[in-house]
Parts: structure tokens; C-alpha cells; sequence
């Protein structure tokens, strides 16, 4: 082999061996790299117990309440399997909806709730104007009523979506 | 017909091509920063959830990928530069750094401004900004290390293993939204498709390729430089007009 040969060769099984390592490193520590636990592991049991983490998820549509002082909110954690309540004391981001994405920080006491100490509204990747979104709720709601309607076109329904 | 492929590896030749080819790349990037940001601010219209906030995309998803497109460019140049010993190889990956760098930083402060009003947070140590933050710092990194060693030639061979050792990342920042659970959302554009409006699209396809050529036209500036300071004691640099005036 010339001296470049070789030098490409080396460079070459270096990146492979370095991939490798800093792959099996990362899937390692998987369950450190994410941000937040969904409600599913934390029935698990997969969460921490007893410290503060982060659970992430959607707002349930529907479970949020304001308390009276008007700071207190609470609303429901859910990923359509599990779902965990939450009560929070503070300012909501702007994205804060039923139904879209939520990132929240804090315990889970012995009531079961999760005392949260921070609210992060997670965005999804669809950028649209508003009449398109509005266009296509309405699109949504028709296929489910459809569905609910006429049982047997629920599959063709859900393939289109 | 048979083209030289190597005649412009030499810095001789590169140095009067590159300094014809500057001009046309920083026009033509100038014209489309300009389209793109008028279709961008003026014509896309407000996003259903986010309003006009949404519009930082249009200057953070461009640098985003540029800075994660630079980091590889730089590391095959560096990795050329080892395994071919040219020496415009590695002029070309440490004429790239900066550039990659400012990308980088630009991507992590647009973020930041927009995460605060939507998220609720500055700064969130997911799996994706992380991942970038390290790019910045690998962009750093290099630069440093460059800088530190005193012989071209060595400094260039050190700042090429960094610079491959570093590539690694890059996969990682790129998939991090789909591996692990982030606060920052999927990528919008897939390889299977975009889940955007239109004008929003074409606002930040134009963006990207103007980026796309500034970056081609500072980094064909820079390297003219670093070839003028690298042999500057050779005698046809001492022959160039503008070096005789």
C-alpha cells in the first residue's frame, strides 16, 4: 500500500472504532440524554422516585382549571396511554394549549400529582397559517365523525390521515 | 476532453480562480438574502399558533444547517489535507472555521430569543441544543488549536484530527430529535417531505442557498489570504499586481 493508502485506511477505521464507541456511549446513557419521561414510564416505575424530573407529554383536552388566586393552574399530563396530573403556581409560555405539547419539571408527591416547579411548552414541526389549521381541524372533525358513523371506513380514514 | 483536476489543488492556480469567483457568489448571495428575507417577513403569512414569532426560522433553520453542512466540508477538507499532504486542503478547512462557528452561534442565539416567548425557557439542556452548543465548541476548539501551534504544517495535522475526531457529532445533532425525547420539535423538512406552508418554504429555501453562497464567497476570500500569508515568500506572490503596488 502507498503512504496515502494507508493514512486513508487509518483515518477511515478511526472514525468506524470512534462512531462505534461515542453510539454504544450514547445508548448507554439513553435515559439521560432525554429530556423527559413520557406518563407511561413513570407507572413503570422508570422515573426517579422521591426528585424532581420532567415528564413530557400532551395537555389533556379538557383538565385544565384555573384556581381562584389565578396563578394556580392544573391540567393532566397524558400520551394516550397513561396520563398524570399536574399542579403548577406560575406564568404558562405562550404555547401552552389542550391538547398540544408540555414539558413539566418537578415532584411527584404521595397525592399523586406532580408539583411542577416549571411549565415548558413543547412545539411540534408543522408551520401553517391560520386557515389552513382551521381548514384542517374541520377536516379532522369530519373524519371522526364519519368514523363514529360508519364504523366500517374507520381504517380507510386513519390510512388517509 | 481531459481536465486537470489537480491543477487548481495548487495554491498557485486557486488563488486567481477563487478571486474570479468571489464576486459572482457574493452578488448573487446578496439578491436572494434580500428575496428571501422580503417573502420571509413581508409575504409568508403568521403561523396558526405561534404568530409572527415563527419567522425567526427563517434566519435560524438556514444557519442551523449550514453550520452542521460547514462542520463536514471542514472535516473532509482536513481529512484530504492528512491523507494527501496538500497544502490547499487544509488552508480550505481553516479557512471554513470561522464561518461554521458564526453559523453555529447564530443558530444557538436565534434559538434562545425564540425559546423564551414559546417554550418559556432560554435554554434547555435537550439532546439537540447540547449537541449544538458542542458543535460551537468544536468550531472554537479548532480555531484554538490552529492558532496555538506556531508550524502551518503541524498546526494543520493536530487541527485535522480534532476536526475528524469532532465529525461524529454531526449525525448525533442531526438525529437527536428523533432518538431521545427533546423540547426542540422534529425537523420540519424531511427527506420524504416538508410539513410547511408554502411561501414559508420557498422564504427559507432562499435563505438557505443565499447562506449557502456567502459562505462559499467569505470562505473563497479567506483561504486568498491565508494563501497570501502562507507563502508570502514564494516569488510568484511577489510577482502579483496587487502585492507590487
Amino acid at each position: 500500500m502507498k503512504p496515502r493508502q494507508k493514512r486513508f485506511v487509518f483515518i477511515a477505521v478511526a472514525v468506524a472504532a470512534l462512531s462505534l464507541a461515542v453510539g454504544l456511549v450514547l445508548y448507554a446513557l439513553k435515559n439521560n440524554v432525554s429530556l423527559y419521561f413520557t406518563p407511561t414510564q413513570v407507572y413503570n416505575n422508570e422515573a426517579p422516585q422521591g426528585r424532581s424530573f420532567r415528564i413530557g407529554g400532551l395537555v389533556e383536552e379538557g383538565s385544565v382549571q384555573r384556581e381562584k388566586d389565578g396563578l394556580t393552574v392544573k391540567f393532566v399530563i397524558t400520551d394516550k396511554h397513561k396520563s398524570i396530573p399536574v399542579i403548577y403556581k406560575g406564568i404558562l409560555p405562550d404555547l401552552f394549549k389542550e391538547g398540544k405539547g408540555v414539558v413539566a419539571q418537578g415532584k411527584v408527591e404521595a397525592d399523586g400529582m406532580m408539583h411542577a416547579e416549571e411549565v415548558l411548552a413543547k412545539h411540534d414541526e408543522n408551520y401553517m397559517p391560520p386557515e389552513a389549521a382551521d381548514a384542517l381541524k374541520k377536516g379532522e372533525t369530519a373524519n371522526a365523525s364519519a368514523a363514529t358513523s360508519t364504523p366500517a371506513s374507520a381504517p380507510a380514514t386513519s390510512a388517509v390521515k | 476532453m481531459a481536465i486537470n483536476w489537480f491543477k487548481y489543488s495548487a495554491p498557485t492556480n486557486f488563488y486567481g480562480l477563487a478571486g474570479k469567483m468571489i464576486p459572482w457568489f457574493a452578488f448573487s448571495a446578496a439578491v436572494l438574502f434580500a428575496i428571501g428575507l422580503y417573502i420571509g417577513f413581508v409575504v409568508a403569512p403568521v403561523d396558526a399558533q405561534q404568530g409572527e414569532f415563527y419567522r425567526i426560522i427563517f434566519i435560524h433553520v438556514p444557519s442551523s444547517i449550514l453550520s452542521m453542512f460547514l462542520y463536514l466540508v471542514m472535516a473532509g477538507y482536513a481529512a484530504l489535507g492528512l491523507i494527501f499532504n496538500t497544502r490547499l486542503s487544509a488552508m480550505m478547512a481553516t479557512a471554513i472555521a470561522p464561518t461554521g462557528a458564526l453559523f453555529a452561534f447564530i443558530s444557538l442565539w436565534t434559538g434562545a430569543l425564540w425559546g423564551k416567548p414559546m417554550w418559556g425557557a432560554w435554554w434547555v439542556w435537550d439532546a439537540r441544543l447540547t449537541s449544538e452548543l458542542i458543535l460551537l465548541f468544536l468550531y472554537l476548539g479548532y480555531i484554538a488549536l490552529h492558532a496555538s501551534i506556531d508550524d502551518p504544517r503541524r498546526a494543520d495535522r493536530a487541527a485535522a484530527l480534532l476536526s475528524i475526531v469532532g465529525s461524529v457529532n454531526v449525525p448525533i445533532i442531526y438525529f437527536s430529535v428523533k432518538w431521545w425525547n427533546t423540547l426542540h420539535q422534529g425537523s420540519s423538512i424531511k427527506f420524504t417531505g416538508t410539513s410547511m406552508h408554502i411561501a414559508m418554504q420557498q422564504a427559507m429555501f432562499t435563505v438557505l442557498v443565499a447562506c449557502w453562497l456567502y459562505a462559499i464567497a467569505v470562505v473563497l476570500a479567506r483561504v486568498r489570504s491565508i494563501i497570501l500569508e502562507r507563502e508570502r515568500n514564494t516569488t510568484w506572490i511577489g510577482e502579483l499586481p496587487e502585492v507590487r503596488s
